[in-house]
């Protein structure tokens, strides 16, 4: 397990729609997590509250715009931004993701699929060795939720981040909701990826609710990553089988998309707790 | 395929929605459709929530259309989105089926200026009494900052009523365009942005004094274009609203 000043309790995804109400209520919640990306302007109502909330809890910054697994040179502009958020808000925890999102100059907003190669490898290891090197810290990097796969797939994606691990020193996020939804997109049994997973590089969990898309698909129903709503039974499921071996772990619930009132989300988190009081 | 010809494939394919399946890729294209969706529906959200006004104006099915060819013209070129949708009025105004309201552009012009004030970097506003002390033969002569978040926006439609019936009314007032433009100015001098009337040819000004200008000279050219334009009612405005960073205090 990786070092962090994150402790190993649940926390949430902060929302402006839930300002008012944890200044209010000042929950006992154990962190914070934010997008760095939604704290890259100057001043104003977001930095206010995010150093509100730094002063009385810890806080994770989790990136989803660094491209890590891009082809071109990582945007050190986009870096530099972090950087200066790293050293502003002396976050616990820096994760990323293990997916790219720009090409050349346009940025696509979403987390885009790569093949498991020795190729990919060593490019994504490189650029997770430039982010260490800036930011001066032992980064995450988490698995994805995948639609498509790729023919020249090499290995597994355990085995790609198991390796990633040990040649950059970083550690992994587990998202136990993007293995259900890969899981369950690819035809592949979600519990043996959790019994499989290297426990040893996990510093962070995190948990969310995904939609069903009846497309026009042969394999039938599409899981979709949409972080809009609670966490399914059988992702709850996954993630106390995970505990059950890793031991208290960070956990985060995301909820990004038609976010409900407060006392709900909190809930989730409270759920997450007490399955981490267990172990 | 090495990966940076995969990716180029695939950053194709997601943005153009009759492309195949590339090559290597094993799915079909709903698949694909996941990525496409996920990035049109997030950026247009994106859209949607920094144009509020100009959405209810149009309606959904226009905004949504209209937000799906801005996006395909203009996407975002880095991470921050906070800085996505910038070039919204410019598009706006070429755009030929929303040419029967000639009044959108500089409505988003002016929802674009909330949403960067929101972001803009703090600092404390001049206050008024600073104008009060001066000595009124040397105030020609004065240099005064802009507050980092103050823009002042002219147009030739009453922007800043349609805004308002837009933003806070259940059933929108009818807003009469011969009624003339208006002038309106855009701070958040502490947390909250505020949305407030200037007076015509208040933006010639504020942009002459954000260029160095004196007041005696920024008020020549609001005057320019709009003879009546009077330096100590624009200024007292402009002070009570908070708009102004600080004086200079070398030019005092």
């Amino acid at each position: 397990m990786i070092a962090s000043s994150i402790p190993p309790r649940a926390g949430v995804g902060l929302k402006p729609e839930h300002y008012a109400a944890i200044m209010a209520e000042q929950p006992d919640i154990g962190w914070f997590e934010v997008h760095p990306e939604h704290y890259m302007g100057a001043g104003g109502l977001p930095h206010h509250m995010l150093s509100r909330i730094r002063r009385d809890y810890p806080l994770s910054l989790h990136g989803v715009g660094m491209s890590i697994g891009g082809a071109g040179p990582l945007d050190r502009d986009h870096l530099d931004r972090i950087a200066a958020l790293v050293r502003r808000y002396e976050p616990g925890l820096f994760s990323e993701h293990l997916a790219w999102s720009s090409h050349e100059s346009t940025y696509l907003n979403d987390l885009l699929p790569l093949p498991y190669t020795a190729e990919t490898l060593s490019l994504v290891a490189f650029h997770v060795d430039e982010v260490q090197e800036v930011l001066n810290e032992r980064i995450c990097i988490e698995n994805p939720s995948t639609y498509v796969r790729f023919a020249q797939d090499e290995m597994s994606e355990i085995d790609f981040l198991a390796n990633l691990a040990r040649r950059t020193g970083c550690g992994l996020l587990l998202d136990v909701n993007n293995v259900y939804v890969s899981a369950a997109n690819h035809g592949f049994d979600p519990r043996a990826y959790v019994d499989d997973f290297p426990v040893e590089h996990v510093g962070e969990i995190h948990l969310a609710g995904h939609a069903r898309l009846d497309a026009d698909d042969p394999a039938g129903p599409l899981l979709i990553d949409a972080h809009d709503r609670a966490v399914h039974a059988e992702v709850w499921e996954l993630y106390n089988r995970f505990v059950k071996r890793a031991g208290a772990r960070p956990t985060l619930v995301e909820w990004d998309n038609d976010i409900p009132v407060w006392s709900v989300l909190f809930g989730e988190a409270q759920e997450a707790e007490s399955i981490l009081n267990g172990y | 395929m090495d990966t940076d010809a995969l990716q180029r494939a695939i950053a194709r394919a997601i943005t153009d929605p009759d492309a195949a399946l590339p090559p290597g890729l094993i799915g079909s294209p709903a698949r694909l459709n996941v990525h496409r969706n996920n990035i049109a529906a997030s950026l247009t959200a994106v859209l949607a929530a920094r144009y509020p006004v100009i959405r209810r104006l149009v309606g959904d099915d226009f905004f949504g259309a209209a937000a799906g060819t801005f996006i395909a013209c203009h996407p975002p070129q880095n991470p921050a989105l906070m800085e996505f949708g910038g070039a919204f009025s410019v598009f706006l105004a070429a755009l030929e089926q929303a040419a029967s309201h000639p009044y959108l552009p500089d409505i988003a012009r002016l929802e674009w200026a909330r949403h960067t004030a929101f972001h803009a970097a703090d600092a404390e506003p001049a206050d008024l009494s600073i104008i009060a002390r001066l000595d009124p033969d040397r105030m020609p002569l004065l240099r005064l900052s802009m507050h980092p978040s103050a823009a002042v926006i002219g147009s030739s439609f009453p922007i800043l009523s349609i805004w308002r019936t837009n933003s806070f009314d259940a059933t929108v007032k009818p807003i009469a365009l011969e009624a003339g433009g208006e002038t309106v100015l855009i701070v958040r001098p502490h947390l909250d942005v505020v949305t407030a009337i200037m007076p015509t040819a208040s933006d010639r000004f504020t942009a002459a004094l954000a260029g160095g200008a004196t007041l005696g000279d920024a008020a020549q050219a609001a005057a320019a274009h709009a003879p009546d334009f009077d330096l100590a009612t624009a200024l007292a405005e402009l002070f009570r609203r908070q708009a102004f960073a600080a004086i200079i205090p070398s030019t005092i």
